[in-house]
């Protein structure tokens, strides 16, 4: 599903290109290791000689230069970019839902999204304010992950962490933090464009290396929540019932929030404020595959992927490029009303 | 098996256990019985190492259950819960599954070689097995009272605590449940609130009243009007039911005399 869906958007531009095209430039792509090489170390004679692989391409489909460059410089990095954002919300909503015993829960109810937007909007405004001379990205993810340590330990006392007290501490931090970010926005002046455009969440200007890390953080992370699916079932029966069958809550808890706390603040650090495809997404896949989160964890991932890459495609092969998070949104909010209206929503 | 010593519990500040001791035997059917609010759920709960005590301690087979891990006490005693929330779209056999948690361990093949087996037994013994595969949000109170029960079962562990466990059920499925536990031979302490049902089938009773155990002893010596009157604040009569043999108690009607 989600490789169709890449290879259907990697095709849609303004530059329009054949799925088939697009999947013969991918198979192209793909190198294995042929052989190995030595490499005689040069210069001194006490250098060993290096050993290197050597890769070629396993295919060579004809396709024109121009189409494999558009697909795989252009659209591929921020396909891929796409794909692990919505990978790393669809994963996190689960979670975050599941551990709140709360429809209403997404991956930044504990303020994630808030901090990383008033990191990335004093990056902008006030660059010298952000410390260890961090970039854009950077500073939105120290934001995410200090507002989430914050909210953490406000709601904790005695090693306990009880899940309202957390919920409530999110929403006034999030309340807080969004009153910095609006003035900080007030006084941004000629970089109000850049700082809103940024708030709404978008996946242009992606690259490849940002894919790469993202997509290695969100896989190990959401691997890491995967091994407490069971314990998130037993824990959506309450929290004495799950320590009654063994589980150790408190300590469940903590791994699963910081999990999700950083995947969701990679995924915003990133790609900005994407609303909504934490919330939807999982909501979706609950009617359609059950609460059991050892199929709904997985599945709901790859399901935020596939959405927002569709999303994105769509967000950007208008007259003009829309900001995805406008997109996510604008989709997201209908649906959920509808769910809404079906009372599916109420039985988490 | 279970030894709660000079236990002390507090709840929000308020102390809702004070010094409290009392022994269960192996194997034994204990009953708590008492007034609504003297501490019968805090007891179990600490019993099952869900709340922590601020003195005194609970061994259970001689461990400590206030130092033992969540697994570690999930392997040593099973609690039934009074209530639970099933509005969601697990089936029958998921939550009885639930029961094995203590036995898996993460990142293994193959986790828990003997959990099917366990699992399909208490399926059966609880006689939910004929609808294992439908969802628990669809099933009525004494059914899920039942799916609670097999999982508890499922559990393999040697005490078994349980909380009103007949508090929402029909007299049919009140007679079944306890026919149920008391055939288990396993040891077992159950807050009840129908003294009938405590005396015909349990081996002692324990009264609570204000946070402490007023008495412990087989339930022809317990129910007596002496203890039962002061703790209850009501009039009772106590009889022997004409039909099982075991002590009868009626609370009397204010200006009612046999």
């Amino acid at each position: 599903m989600l490789a169709l869906v890449a290879t259907v958007a990697a095709g849609i531009g303004p530059v329009s290109i054949e799925a088939a095209t697009v999947a013969k430039v991918l198979v192209n792509a793909v190198r294995v290791p042929v052989g190995v090489e030595l490499y005689s170390g040069g210069g001194s004679a006490l250098q060993l000689p290096a050993v290197g692989l050597r890769w070629a391409p396993l295919t060579d489909f004809e396709v024109e230069k121009l189409h494999a460059t558009i697909v795989l410089s252009v659209r591929l990095p921020r396909i891929a970019l796409g794909a692990t954002v919505g990978f790393a919300l669809g994963a996190a909503g689960v979670v975050m839902q599941g551990f709140f015993r709360n429809p209403m829960a997404d991956p930044s109810i504990i303020g994630v999204s808030s901090g990383a937007a008033v990191g990335a909007v004093l990056f902008i405004v006030a660059p010298f304010a952000v410390p260890f001379g961090l970039g854009l990205r950077g500073a939105a993810f120290l934001g995410a992950l200090a507002t989430a340590a914050v909210v953490y330990l406000i709601a904790t006392e005695g090693g306990r962490t009880p899940v309202a007290t957390l919920l409530l501490a999110g929403v006034a931090i999030q309340t807080f933090l969004g009153a910095v970010t609006s003035y900080l926005l007030l006084h941004s002046g000629e970089s109000m464009r850049r700082v809103v455009y940024w708030l709404m969440g978008h996946l242009d200007a992606s690259r490849m290396t940002e894919a790469w890390i993202t997509g290695l953080l969100a896989v190990g992370l959401v691997g890491l929540m995967y091994l407490y699916a069971e314990d998130l079932n037993a824990m959506l029966l309450g929290e004495e019932e799950a320590r009654a069958v063994g589980i150790e809550v408190e300590r469940t808890k903590r791994i699963l929030l910081a999990a999700s706390s950083v995947v969701t603040g990679a995924a915003v650090a990133v790609a900005g404020v994407i609303g909504f495809v934490g919330l939807i997404v999982p909501h979706a896949m609950r009617l359609i595959v059950g609460p059991d989160h050892r199929v709904l964890l997985p599945v709901s991932a790859l399901a935020g992927a596939s959405f927002l890459v569709a999303a994105d495609t769509l967000a950007r092969s208008g007259a003009a490029e829309l900001p995805v998070g406008i997109v996510t949104a604008a989709l997201g909010a209908p649906f959920f009303l509808y769910l809404l209206r079906r009372r599916e929503v109420s039985e988490l | 098996m279970i030894d709660v010593s000079e236990l002390s519990v507090e709840r929000g500040g308020v102390e809702i256990l004070s010094d409290v001791s009392l022994a269960v035997e192996d194997g034994e059917f204990l009953a708590l019985v008492g007034p609504n609010g003297v501490g019968k759920s805090t007891l179990l709960k600490t019993m099952g190492g869900l709340l922590r005590p601020t003195a005194g301690r609970v061994l259970v087979d001689g461990h400590d259950v206030a130092s033992l891990s969540a697994r570690q006490t999930a392997r040593l005693v099973a609690s039934v819960p009074q209530e639970t929330s099933f509005d969601f779209d697990f089936s029958v056999r998921e939550i009885v599954e639930m029961g094995r948690t203590p036995y898996r361990k993460r990142l293994r093949r193959n986790p828990d070689p003997d959990g099917g087996d366990r699992v399909e037994a208490a399926l059966e013994r609880t006689e939910i097995a004929g609808f294992a595969d439908r969802s628990v949000a669809s099933l009525s109170g004494g059914e899920k009272q039942r799916v609670l029960l097999a999982r508890a079962l499922a559990q393999d562990a040697p005490a078994l605590l349980l909380d009103e466990p007949t508090a929402s059920l029909d007299i049919n499925h009140q007679v079944r449940t306890l026919d149920l536990v008391a055939s288990l031979n396993e040891t077992v302490v159950a807050a009840i609130h129908d003294l009938e049902l405590a005396a015909r089938y349990c081996d002692r009773v324990a009264l609570l009243s204000d946070g402490a155990v007023r008495s412990v002893g087989p339930p022809g010596e317990v129910f007596t009007p002496e203890l039962l009157e002061p703790v209850f604040d009501v009039d009772v009569a106590v009889s022997e039911n004409a039909v099982t043999g075991t002590t009868s108690v009626t609370a009397l009607s204010r200006g009612e005399t046999i």
